[in-house]
Formats: C-alpha cells, sequence, structure tokens
C-alpha cells in the first residue's frame, strides 16, 4: 500500500516505519553476549580483544557470559579433544535461541598442527558454525573483523522468530505464506472478551 | 653414593644389572623383586620421593629385547641422590605390583601409564583410564596404534542447525 501525501503529513517526524525483522536484527546485531569457549592460546588473543587496546565494547560484544544460558555467540577459541567435545555438544545444546557461533582460529576450525588421535580436526563436523577465522592464533583485529561480519550476516538474514535457522520451518513458512489470505485465515474468530463493548 | 645404593639391593635381591649415562645411574630389577626392592629402597635408602612412573615401547626398536620398558624415577631429597628403576615387560604378562602402598603419588602415575600403555599395575586402588574417555578402548602410546587414531575421534554425533 503507497502512502500518500496527506498521510506523510499525518506522521510526527520522530516516527520511523520499518520492518518488525529489521529492528529485531539491529537489536541483536548490536548486543551480542558471547560465551568464551576458550581451551587454548587463541583465548589469550581474545582476552586481549576484550581488554582497552582493541575494545570489543565498540562493537557491542563486550558482555562475556560464562554461562551458556545468558550468551548468544559461542566462540570456540583453541583446540577441541575428542573428551571436550560432549561438553562442547552440551554447552552449545544449552544456549538459547537466537544464537550465533564463531570458530576462532586453526585449531577449532581445521584441527590445525594437531591432527592425532586425541584432536577433533574441525568443530563444524559436530556443530554448526557461522564464522570462522583463520590464524594461529589470529589478531584481535581478525576477531573484531568476525564481529562485524556476523552483525552484517545477522541484519541481512535475521528474523524475528529465528527461521532462518531452519531450512525445514523457511520451506514451510513459504507454503504457508502461499497457503494463507493476506489477512489471516477466513475461519479465524478473534476471542472477545464480554467486558469489552464490541461495535 | 649410588654405589651404596646399589650394593643393599644386592645384597636384598642378588645381583642387579645397572647402567649408567652421564651420571645417572638405572637399575634393571626383574617385576618379581620389584616390590621388595623398592621397599629396601625407601626405608633403608631414603628415597622419598617418586618422582616420575612412564614406559617405553621398544616395538621395531633396534637391538630391542623387551617390548615394554617401565622406568621409576626415585629422589632421595635430603642427600639430592637420585636412581632409576627399570623393569621390563612382554606381552602377555604386562602386570606389576602397585607402588602406591609405598608412595601415594604413584596414584595417578600408574593410571597415565595404564591409559597409554594398558599396564595393568596389581594392588592399585582405582586403576581408571586418566587422561582418554573411560570408553576409549586402545592404549594410544603403544607404539602400533596409529597416530590419527582408529576413528575415535570422529565417533560423534553431528548437531545441526535446526536440531539445536
Amino acid at each position: 500500500m503507497a502512502v500518500t501525501a496527506a498521510q506523510q503529513r499525518a506522521l510526527p517526524e520522530n516516527v520511523v516505519v520499518t520492518q518488525l525483522d529489521a529492528l529485531a536484527n539491529w537489536c541483536r546485531k548490536n548486543s551480542l553476549w558471547p560465551l568464551p569457549f576458550a581451551t587454548a592460546c587463541c583465548g589469550i588473543e581474545f582476552m586481549a580483544t576484550g581488554a582497552s587496546k582493541y575494545d570489543i565494547a565498540r562493537f557491542g560484544a563486550e558482555a562475556m557470559r560464562f554461562s551458556p544460558r545468558q550468551a548468544d555467540l559461542m566462540i570456540v577459541a583453541g583446540r577441541v579433544a575428542m573428551k571436550m567435545l560432549p561438553v562442547l555438544q552440551r554447552i552449545w545444546q544449552q544456549m538459547h535461541e537466537p544464537k550465533w557461533c564463531i570458530s576462532m582460529g586453526a585449531c577449532a576450525s581445521t584441527g590445525g598442527v594437531f591432527d592425532n588421535y586425541a584432536v577433533v580436526q574441525g568443530i563444524d563436523r559436530f556443530i554448526p558454525v557461522d564464522i570462522y577465522i583463520p590464524g594461529c592464533p589470529p589478531r584481535p583485529e581478525q576477531v573484531i573483523q568476525a564481529v562485524v561480519d556476523l552483525q552484517d550476516k545477522i541484519q541481512r538474514e535475521g528474523t524475528i522468530q529465528g527461521s532462518e535457522f531452519d531450512v525445514a520451518s523457511r520451506q514451510q513458512k513459504k507454503r504457508a505464506l502461499q497457503e494463507l489470505p493476506l489477512y489471516g485465515r477466513a475461519t479465524f474468530v478473534p476471542p472477545q472478551s464480554p467486558t469489552v463493548p464490541t461495535p | 653414593m649410588t654405589n651404596a645404593s646399589i650394593s643393599a639391593l644386592s645384597a636384598r635381591i642378588g645381583a642387579v644389572s645397572t647402567t649408567e649415562f652421564r651420571g645417572d645411574t638405572r637399575v634393571i630389577i626383574g617385576k618379581e623383586q620389584l616390590l621388595d626392592a623398592m621397599q629396601l629402597l625407601k626405608d633403608d635408602r631414603g628415597f622419598d620421593l617418586l618422582v616420575d612412573v612412564t614406559c617405553v615401547d621398544y616395538l621395531n626398536y633396534r637391538d630391542a629385547k623387551n617390548r615394554f620398558g617401565l622406568a621409576y624415577l626415585l629422589a632421595n631429597t635430603a642427600t639430592n641422590e637420585r636412581l632409576t628403576v627399570r623393569v621390563l615387560l612382554d606381552e602377555p604378562h604386562l602386570s606389576v605390583p602397585s607402588m602406591v602402598p609405598l608412595w601415594a603419588g604413584a596414584n595417578w602415575l600408574e593410571r597415565e601409564v595404564f591409559d597409554m600403555f594398558g599396564i595393568r599395575f596389581e594392588g592399585h586402588p582405582d586403576l581408571r583410564r586418566i587422561l582418554m574417555p573411560e570408553e576409549f578402548t586402545a592404549f594410544p602410546l603403544r607404539k602400533d596404534y596409529p597416530l590419527q587414531g582408529r576413528g575415535e575421534r570422529h565417533n560423534f554425533q553431528r548437531i545441526a542447525r535446526a536440531e539445536a
């Protein structure tokens, strides 16, 4: 529906019209709460990223949470042993949606130089990963770039229901949109309270 | 100083073979006499510290006659005397008496040797794996175990984006 000139004049100057998804994405991307899953030297570099010189707070991701229930960005920094992997998966499952994962450094992404029986060869074999950071260990600037890239990704793809994480539900939503009339199901009757007068 | 310890050992359990390298003395002892010899070294010779228990797999090693070589590193903290006690083992008799009754610190050291080499320590109070997961079946520091494992590290459930 096109906005007419008459309607435009009726809106005060401090009103912004946007999409709900875009608003939710904007809120989410600027307040990522990381869970540092730091198992090795990448964790030290990640601490530098959080400290005053590089200051990840400039990008809204400074509230480090060590409880998975309070975090929405898991940063796996360092090699993951096969004894640690069930722990990593458990923590990932305990995080609330929407959630994202950054694989920091060569070891978390590929196993790095530790190609032996005890080390997992890339966490993306076992949990979903959004952004990979190369380096051994990566510079703090790279970590910040990863956070900025993730912000872009959230703004581009995010939905308020989080259905971008779920291919099946995305297709279901597409089907549902085709089936339903524009303003909801035709048989839908809104609940009515007797105390509220109906026109 | 070390000679006195070796002659005391010989007097208790008979002649022992020794080797020396850069001032460190090693004594090779049969596993039947191990507990007796260690008791003597601790009580009479003052070796109050068991520094380490470790093992070497001599599979395909040149001139090696035995498969495994256990090494007990002992120290006397009063006199700084040090002694290495070695026990050579062959399959299928991979068990030695535990040293936990003498040095409580042997507990985790022997668990590590058991975890990595599969050598059993008789009389150990809690002989479980210490480094590898409990469901692990192999002994990874044996030379016939492949460096990249037998697929254990890939044997986990994959969590997809839609599941969690």
